[in-house]
């Protein structure tokens, strides 16, 4: 078993006539008990260790702003309306939200889904970018790279209603950082939404 | 035929080798092992791809939990006057006549999730029947009656003139309703960064961002 072997060596060496040889006592310890505490040990560790270090995503809101006229406002070709219901459904619209017979672009999607969603948008808005000498030169002066001028005017907003879950916030948070979209914004949901959201809910039987 | 002799073989093995190695696997995790903090309730966070890590100290943090019940606690180890500053001034703005025990058990508190007219008979209880009594959570979903809103405030005081982190965390199946109530308790007292505790994820293979990271790791490389 488990021991620390330490026999052998000068052993053979002869004594003298009437020299009594002293009994040796054997230095073997038995290491099984050590070995298991040991063990023991090690699996208490294992299954208490906490390996997962948590880790933070960073928000900035802007301050509320009463004013209409100090609001921003965006490109209509240049924006996506992503909106969040329950269940981790994710509907979304581009430019203005359009449902008249004919010319609906409110569409259904999901967390797989909208990542192309964001990045065909993305890549549209960049198709179209005209070269801006000022931005541009800004962007070298600041060590950016000139890319970052091409999808400056691309914009996001997301509007979870009172369903979506904490989950799908964070998710789609972190689809913005994951498909690099520089400004995007979280928008209470408007009225007009919440019923087409209601409204497709209950067509889908839920 | 002369029988062929095996030489017998002891089975007697050395386990030197095995023992260390064991060894050093144990004291491995006994020095990487980082018991949890104790917490109010079982949190699930979200999993994000950020790999920016959590400050620990001089942060207020804000659990919102899978029944919408919301806690605040306050995350300073080095300088324990902050609790006592905050309860002082919970205190003191709300009139709830606490006692100098009373406040001074707020130490022990890991985690508030009463409504001011209970703060008082919580901070009363010992330790244990603490953690057995079920918080009815911080009320914010009005905003007449936002109570967060003073929690922060006074952990603002508490901190003036030092950095304050703002963590928020929040189980997977919270709603939003709650977090963005939490989040306007935070805007009326013009605190507009806040930090999402979250779960490490991996990066997905080939999206945007994994060909930023590997621009980066190659220009650092060179």
């Amino acid at each position: 078993m488990a021991s620390i072997d330490t026999s052998g060596g000068d052993s053979g060496h002869k004594k003298g006539p009437g020299v009594k040889k002293a009994k040796k006592l054997s230095t073997r310890v038995d290491m099984t008990p050590m070995v298991d505490l040991g063990f023991l040990l090690i699996t208490f560790f294992v299954f208490t260790a906490t390996m997962t270090t948590p880790t933070t995503l960073d928000l900035n809101m802007p301050k509320d702003i009463k004013d209409e006229k100090e609001q921003t406002e965006t490109k209509e070709s240049s924006t996506l309306t992503i909106l969040l219901g329950k269940n981790n459904h994710v509907y979304y619209y581009e430019g203005q939200l359009k449902v008249e017979e004919g010319e609906n672009n409110f569409k259904t999607s999901t967390f797989k889904e909208i990542r192309n969603v964001i990045l065909n948008k993305k890549k549209e808005v960049i198709s179209r970018y005209v070269p801006d000498p000022e931005c541009e030169a800004k962007a070298k002066a600041d060590g950016k790279p000139i890319s970052n001028c091409a999808d400056k005017d691309f914009v996001v907003i997301i509007k979870p209603n009172k369903d979506a879950t904490y989950k799908n916030t964070v998710d789609i948070l972190d689809e913005m950082t994951i498909n690099q979209v520089r400004t995007y914004a979280m928008v209470k949901i408007g009225k007009e939404e919440q019923e087409l959201i209601d409204a497709t809910e209950a067509n889908s039987g839920e | 035929m002369p029988s062929v002799k095996l030489p017998r073989k002891s089975t007697d093995t050395d386990m030197t080798p095995f023992v260390d190695i064991a060894f050093l696997i144990l004291s491995f995790f006994i020095m990487a092992t980082k018991f949890k903090p104790p917490e109010p309730v079982e949190i699930t966070t979200p999993g994000s791809v950020l790999s920016q890590k959590l400050p620990e100290s001089n942060a207020v943090m804000i659990t919102m939990d899978s029944a919408n019940r919301v806690f605040f606690s306050v995350l300073s180890d080095k300088d324990k006057s902050k609790y006592d500053a905050i309860i002082q001034g919970i205190n003191e703005a709300q009139n709830l006549n606490l006692s100098p025990a009373e406040i001074a058990s707020f130490r022990q508190v890991f985690a508030v999730g009463v409504p001011f007219s209970q703060l008082k008979q919580y901070l009363d209880m010992s330790d244990e029947e603490q953690k057995k009594v079920r918080q009815a959570g911080i009320p914010v979903m009005d905003s007449a009656t936002n109570e967060l809103y003073w929690w922060i405030q006074e952990s603002k005081k508490a901190f003036a003139g030092e950095k304050l982190n703002f963590l928020i965390k929040g189980d997977q199946k919270a709603k939003y309703p709650t977090f963005e109530a939490v989040v306007s308790a935070l805007k009326r007292n013009e605190e507009f960064k806040y930090n999402l505790v979250t779960a490490l994820d991996d990066v997905p293979m080939g999206s945007e961002l994994d060909k930023v990271l590997q621009v980066q790791g190659k220009v650092e490389k060179n």
